[in-house]
């Protein structure tokens, strides 16, 4: 069982009247990799700068490895974590001395700091820019020598917001890509703040979902994006069909849903006449013509209303009388099938791919 | 242009003559602003980082009477100087009008306002976020204010260059509190002024030239110093 490294209790953040967050319990353990998720104003940085021990909480208690962070001397502790903001926040000096900063800080001597530091340039790959002003730097490269003046700290705890949310599209995959890696190598206990869904179903084996201040999920990667608990976490994690309905009955291992008159199947035994809300991802929501009847797959006539086309997929959605369904589709497959909005089409979704929110199982 | 001409021989016969009284006048006018300047600096920083970094009640009208302070009119600093320091008034008792002392307060209180508005303003201008990523990267509150202040030394010495050139170049203030005592209390501006109202333009034109360029020369070493490491402008094609 991994040691508790960071843990909130009952921690509580107000700006004057207004509640920012609201945490009663949050650990985090030993070689953690956990995300924080949730959308703009959720409290996300609130919770990092807590966690970073960077804000008093108006009311709480924020325990590392076991003592009371704001007891005593908060540099000594706040030392072993080191945290990376959205932005670089570089000073007006070199890419080495930028980076060998908190090390300098620690009273670490010069040599001993180059020895250190080289070795993190080279893994961030700016060992080159070395000599190079932090304001000449392009934003990737900035955020790596941000990256590296808090690895080579070689801290307990890492704490990211958002470090990859405003590089390009190909600086933020290549970086990414580097930062999984030197975390997998090195074992730094990571919190990851995040609004990027995909980011954090990369990077993290654990997922907190925030919203208005309160944590509404906690849990695996899987469990939180394949079954959220909430509607609320259902639509932060993604997914775009969510229909409201009642569990009319159930047979066996599979329980039918009533939609607007509807039905859905869905795996799994639910308490009949129990309100529900019903989670289909829409990758999981394929068009055919073909038709199969069996309970296993929910078949939907209906008309396409929409077709969005992106690089890698087509998002259609398709009116099927009682409900909208949306389908993404790889744009491979939609390009054979030719699809125009006023069409006629089947979506067809395994009852496995049905989540039901809001009911006990069992009949 | 044959009156200029004559000041700028007089100047430099004054000063390649190293005529004592010029010289005297020159080194006590350095002397007066620089030991002002120094104290306006020891006061004015640390006021204009906590203005900048701090929230207190009446913080607000504490920045709204510096900034006030930075226009102050020198001849109304004295008065108030003269008035403290008059024979019967409350610091009378330390015999200091008429005093390069007295000079020294005079220009700390027409300075260190200067000194503070334009510090607050050099903080204020620095990412709010950077103090958060530097105490997050292990910075303690000490370490933390050097690196802000290293990082806003450019502006800082704008500030310091504000605040020296507006003493050196004041003369109300400095003719009411010092008295423009011969040998004791005359410095570059009043003795500019007292010889123009005598009619002895060369004179005047050539402290003035020595008063231009000593303020030259101390803003141009400090200005070397803020744009060495400033960046340049991309050369367009």
């Amino acid at each position: 069982m991994a040691q508790t490294l960071l843990a909130l209790r009952d921690v509580v953040v107000r700006y004057g009247a207004l509640g920012a967050l609201q945490v009663p319990s949050l650990d985090v353990a030993t070689d953690d990799m956990l995300a924080i998720i949730g959308p703009n104003g959720a409290g996300k940085s609130t919770l990092l700068r807590v966690m970073g021990l960077l804000q008093r909480p108006s009311a709480g208690t924020v325990l590392f490895r076991g003592g009371n962070g704001h007891d005593g001397d908060p540099v000594q502790i706040r030392r072993r974590i080191a945290t990376v903001f959205q932005e670089s926040l570089l000073l007006n000096a070199t890419v080495y001395e930028n980076a060998a900063l908190g090390l300098k800080l620690r009273g670490v001597s010069k040599d001993e700091i180059d020895t250190r530091l080289r070795p993190w340039l080279d893994r961030l790959g700016i060992a080159h820019l070395g000599a190079r002003s932090a304001r000449t730097l392009s934003g990737g490269e900035a955020q790596r020598t941000s990256l590296a003046r808090a690895l080579v700290l070689e801290p307990e705890l890492l704490l990211l917001d958002e470090p990859f949310a405003g590089l390009d599209p190909a600086s933020r995959e290549a970086l990414q890509h580097d930062f999984q890696r030197i975390v997998k190598e090195m074992h730094v206990t990571t919190v990851l703040i995040t609004h990027d869904r995909d980011e954090a179903f990369a990077l993290a084996e654990r997922v907190g979902v925030l919203k208005a201040g309160h944590l509404l999920q906690l849990g695996s990667r899987e469990e939180v994006f394949l079954r959220p608990k909430t509607d609320s976490v259902a639509e932060i994690v993604g997914i775009e069909n969510r229909l409201a309905g009642v569990v009319e009955g159930s047979d066996g291992d599979c329980s039918v849903i009533a939609i607007n008159g509807a039905r859905i199947y869905a795996r799994g035994e639910f308490k009949t006449e129990t309100r529900v809300v019903v989670c289909i991802r829409s990758e999981d929501v394929s068009l055919v013509s073909v038709s199969c009847e069996t309970k296993n797959i929910n078949r939907c006539n209906g008309k396409i209303f929409e077709v969005v086309s992106g690089r890698r997929h087509h998002r259609v959605s398709v009116d099927c009388g009682s409900f909208h369904l949306v389908a993404v589709l790889d744009r491979k497959r939609g390009a054979e099938q030719v699809l125009m909005e006023g069409d006629e089409a089947t979506a067809v979704f395994s009852s496995a791919a049905v989540h039901v929110i809001g009911a006990e199982k069992g009949c | 242009m044959e009156l200029i001409w004559q000041g700028v021989v007089k100047a430099v016969e004054l000063v390649f003559g190293f005529d004592a009284e010029v010289w005297q006048i020159t080194w006590l006018s350095l002397k007066i602003s620089g030991c002002a300047t120094l104290i306006s600096l020891l006061i004015g920083i640390p006021l204009g980082i906590a203005l900048a970094l701090t929230r207190f009640p009446g913080r607000s009208l504490v920045a709204a009477s510096i900034n006030t302070g930075m226009g102050l009119p020198p001849v109304v600093v004295g008065l108030f100087v003269s008035i403290f320091f008059w024979r019967s008034g409350p610091l009378g008792f330390l015999e200091l009008i008429y005093s390069p002392t007295a000079m020294v307060a005079a220009q700390v209180i027409i300075a260190f306002p200067i000194v503070a508005g334009l510090t607050m303003a050099s903080f204020q201008s620095l990412n709010p976020n950077l103090s958060l990523q530097l105490l997050g990267i292990g910075a303690s509150r000490a370490q933390l204010l050097w690196l802000l202040c290293k990082e806003a030394r450019l502006p800082l010495l704008a500030a310091v260059m504000a605040g020296f050139g507006g003493v050196i170049s004041e003369v109300g203030a400095s003719m009411m509190v010092g008295g423009n005592i011969r040998g004791q209390t005359r410095v570059l501006t009043t003795a500019t002024v007292l010889e123009t109202g005598k009619g002895n333009f060369d004179i005047a034109i050539a402290l003035s030239l020595i008063l231009l360029a000593l303020t030259f020369a101390i803003n141009f070493f400090l200005t070397r110093i803020q744009q060495r490491e400033q960046l340049r402008w991309p050369r367009l094609s």
